[in-house]
């Protein structure tokens, strides 16, 4: 709605309206209180300028009464902003069930994406309007970050852990995306384009892009190559390690009877560092696969592992599940 | 008014007592300890300064087309190192605050002579040392040293810079403990808490920032230094550390060093205030223990610079909360600075123009910093030009104002000369439009989505480029602001109006001595029977009766 509106970024998600909302109170505050601090100012500065060298204004301790008046309101004040933008950030930051899962490695300095159904893309992310996208990112060197101004969007991806953001497209177009994270040389040249399609449009992308193995099916590969299959099962049933059918999503109790969710930075911890976290009634055996696979291939042993499961992750096309809500829609959690 | 001024200046003053370099180098005077630390500021904010002019020229177009990429990653990351370690951090304090801590209390030196001093051979040492690294090659880290870029991929002087930034740290800290044993031992007789000056007690509240902060800077870079020589692990995720670590460590000093920065600043407003306006600061107490709020909450907020840094969102929410929460001091400073405005007389003089600039530019940058703290914007103006024009509207229009009005303001009193009054208003007038029109087109320039630390940006963008001109346009406004008080200063020293004690009138103990001061300050210990700013019209003898006066030293 801002798109003409030359001090505003193009405003293309459903997040990205509510964030300007905010955007447009605080300016009001902030525009209002100091054209009243400056007018106030230059009133007194002419009013009381200096007629005489002698003149000596007589003395004003102070008042309780204002002191307080100049605390509380501006706390008011601060509060409105610092609850409304919480609440936003908490839309902004909490990943949706149901999303369009994309997976991002990014390296100096560029982008590589994945999507679930296997087709991949460099600095160059296709997605559909109406459909909650989320990104699960990580990085094989640096800290990056994937900024998308349209979108009013943006979180680092960090070296070691999986971060994440999400948003659901509301206008077909190309928007700029930046890495915000400083990176080295090449930082502002890291970045590219994200395409927004319409459903039909997407669907005959994906069609077009098909030939591409899936993440689950390369990480099935990787799974019997890197002999995981000795151990948990050659269908991952489970033998001296623990089965994996049916773990992802799902709690895991540890030998020290702490519970846990078996999410995504659990499932690259227990390869990396397999004795951080065992499971209730296996031995510390398996060996560290840190330094033998790469983010990418990672990424793809996740989304095997998470494949075990019943599906909770999102088919991979346009067309929205029965429980998401109409293109457009505020989404809150 | 010559009959007024008594006593006669001295023919000896501290500037005159003793000749020669080694005068210099070996002298234990707070107020030539000042005037030295003066000299190496003012190198490193023109150092800092090309940098700058570089940065805003190649920014010009959306191509990099002055330097190449590594060399702009430089420039920035240099221009950030030198700006707030070796310009910012020690400006105020080091040579307003050396010079008048024990004028303003009326003592005749800091506590610990030998310890100044030292400071400021700390502080040129870790500055020779930072100069060698840019000139050996430099550093591209940024000035907040990120790993494990830092530590792992930068191919530049990391470990040389932050050694020259650790070694300058000691010299903060020294300062900050000389402050403090200084404040609450060696006040004259009569001069209780609450008859300091303001500039006393932001100073307070500054040294406790020092000595409390700067060795978790200093520990910082010691790791980042290890991690870099060593590779010890700590920020590394594959050993087991954690690259979030670093930000926490480096954010728990750098965002109270801001207060570092800015807390002095307020100090010097403060006394530019009440004295140009010949009124008494409204509200006292609010403003001095403001001072000490911003400190101890400066040291909570320091998450929400990590938004976006993948810190958990109740984090977040917490930081974000505190950090609207150390707004209100700030706020009610600015609100207590006009309401002492109310029924006064203000004289339009370079110092005071300097303060109302201060007033506006600071409230400007306060207020964006709402945008900020606020989770859900800072999400997107997080690492974008929105946050370079809100901390250069604290940074340059906040402290660097304040301390030129200061500078002008004692001027008389460290140089023993008068300004030229004309080019000093002029100077300031450019120096306040240059400031906005560099500065406030990236307020806009940032929420449009540019990102910091970019050497190209993308043609399609026409408006970027737009806002970017019209940024170094001003830049240059600016940078011919700054040069003309570098040149009518440096004239003042041998050609300006030789100042009286006590030119503009004011009761402060610093101005009951002569200009420039002996070296003891005051012959006899000053009795305070008075609050601050109490304002006696100059036709008035007591102005110069209230205390016990030193006599003219006869030769």
């Amino acid at each position: 709605m801002q798109s003409s509106f030359p001090f505003v970024p193009e405003s293309a998600s459903t997040l990205s309206g509510e964030v300007d909302a905010l955007y447009f109170y605080i300016s009001g505050v902030t525009v209002f209180f100091t054209l009243l601090i400056s007018a106030v100012v230059l009133f007194f500065v002419i009013r009381y300028r200096r007629r005489n060298p002698f003149e000596i204004p007589r003395p004003i301790e102070g008042s309780m009464k204002l002191e307080t008046l100049w605390s509380v309101i501006p706390l008011l004040i601060a509060m409105s902003i610092f609850v409304w933008g919480a609440k936003l950030y908490f839309a902004e930051y909490r990943p949706p069930q149901n999303a369009l899962e994309v997976y991002v490695v990014g390296k100096q300095w560029m982008w590589k994406f994945q999507h679930a159904t296997g087709q991949r893309e460099i600095n160059e992310l296709h997605v559909p309007i109406g459909r909650k996208i989320k990104l699960i990112m990580t990085t094989e060197d640096v800290i990056h970050d994937v900024f998308v101004p349209a979108f009013r969007i943006k979180a680092d991806v960090v070296p070691g852990k999986y971060t994440t953001e999400w948003f659901e497209a509301t206008k077909p177009g190309r928007y700029h995306f930046f890495c915000a994270e400083y990176c080295g040389m090449n930082h502002s040249g890291m970045g590219g384009w994200v395409t927004v399609m319409e459903p039909t449009e997407f669907d005959n992308w994906l069609s077009g892009n098909a030939n591409s193995e899936s993440p689950a099916t390369a990480g099935r590969q990787m799974f019997e190559s890197l002999g995981c299959v000795t151990c948990h099962g050659a269908n991952a049933e489970g033998g001296r390690g623990p089965a994996l059918l049916g773990v992802f999503g799902g709690k895991v109790v540890l030998n020290n009877s702490q519970t846990i969710i078996a999410d995504e930075a659990y499932v690259r911890e227990s390869i990396l560092n397999p004795q951080a976290k065992i499971v209730s009634g296996f031995g510390p055996i398996m060996p560290s696969f840190q330094g033998l696979v790469n983010e990418e291939q990672l990424l793809d042993l996740v989304a095997y592992v998470k494949s075990l499961s019943t599906p909770k992750t999102a088919t991979p096309t346009a067309k929205p599940p029965a429980t998401t809500k109409s293109p457009g829609a505020l989404a809150r959690p | 008014m010559e009959e007024f001024e008594i006593p006669k200046p001295p023919r000896v003053n501290y500037l005159n007592a003793e000749h020669g370099i080694k005068s210099w180098l070996l002298t234990k005077d707070h107020k030539r300890i000042a005037v030295l630390y003066l000299g190496g500021i003012s190198f490193f904010f023109f150092i800092g300064s090309l940098y700058a002019m570089a940065i805003r020229l190649e920014l010009l177009t959306p191509q990099g087309d002055l330097v190449q990429s590594s060399t702009y990653n430089k420039m920035f990351t240099q221009h950030g190192i030198i700006m707030v370690f070796f310009f910012l951090i020690p400006s105020i304090p080091a040579t307003l605050g050396n010079f008048l801590v024990p004028m303003m209390i009326g003592a005749k030196d800091l506590a610990f002579p030998r310890i100044n001093l030292l400071s400021w051979y700390i502080y040129i040492v870790g500055g020779a040392v930072t100069i060698y690294a840019l000139l050996a090659g430099g550093v591209d880290t940024g000035w907040t040293f990120y790993v494990p870029y830092s530590t792992t991929f930068s191919n530049s002087y990391v470990v040389i810079t932050g050694v020259g930034i650790f070694i300058s740290g000691f010299s903060s800290i020294l300062t900050g403990l000389n402050f403090i044993v200084t404040i609450h031992t060696m006040r004259a007789p009569g001069m209780t808490w609450y008859r300091l000056p303001l500039f006393i007690w932001s100073h307070y509240a500054t040294s406790l920032i020092m000595i409390l902060g700067t060795p978790v800077i200093a520990i910082t870079l010691l790791l980042v230094a290890f991690e870099r020589l060593a590779h010890i692990g700590i920020f590394d995720p594959a050993a087991g550390g954690d690259p979030v670590l670093f930000q926490h460590l480096f954010w728990f000093y750098s965002h109270p060093a801001v207060y570092i920065m800015v807390l002095p600043a307020m100090g010097v407003v403060s006394e530019l205030i009440a004295n140009f306006s010949r009124k008494n600061i409204f509200g006292y107490k609010f403003v001095a223990f403001s001072s000490l709020a911003i400190a101890v909450l400066g040291f909570l907020v320091w998450g929400h610079h990590m938004f976006v840094a993948s810190q958990s969102v109740y984090a977040g929410m917490i930081f974000s909360f505190l950090s609207f929460a150390v707004a209100i001091p700030s706020a009610i400073k600015v609100f207590n600075w006009t309401a002492t405005l109310y029924k006064s007389s203000i004289s339009y003089d370079t110092p005071m123009l300097y303060a109302l600039g201060f007033i506006g530019l600071f409230t400007i940058g306060g207020m964006t910093g709402l945008f900020l703290a606020s989770l859900a914007t800072d999400v997107h103006l997080s690492d974008t030009y929105f946050i370079v024009a809100h901390f250069h509207y604290i940074m340059v229009g906040g402290t660097l104002l304040a301390y030129l009005g200061g500078l002008h303001y004692w001027w008389p009193k460290i140089s023993g000369r008068m300004y030229p009054e004309g080019w000093g208003r002029f100077s300031a007038l450019i120096i306040f439009v240059g400031f906005n029109l560099t500065f406030s087109p990236q307020f806009v320039l940032g929420y449009m989505g540019m990102p910091r630390r970019y050497h190209t940006y993308p043609a399609d963008l026409v408006s970027w480029q737009v806002l970017h001109v019209l940024s170094t346009a001003g830049a240059s406004i600016l940078g011919v602001g700054l040069l003309i008080p570098l040149v009518y200063l440096a004239w003042s020293l041998r050609y300006g109006r030789i100042a009286e004690s006590n030119p503009w009138h004011l009761p402060g103990l610093e101005w009951q001595t002569s200009s420039p001061p002996p070296t003891e300050n005051f012959i006899t210990t000053p009795i305070v029977t008075q609050e601050a700013y109490e304002f006696v019209s100059p036709e008035h003898k007591q102005i110069v009766g209230r205390f016990e006066r030193e006599r003219p030293v006869e030769i």
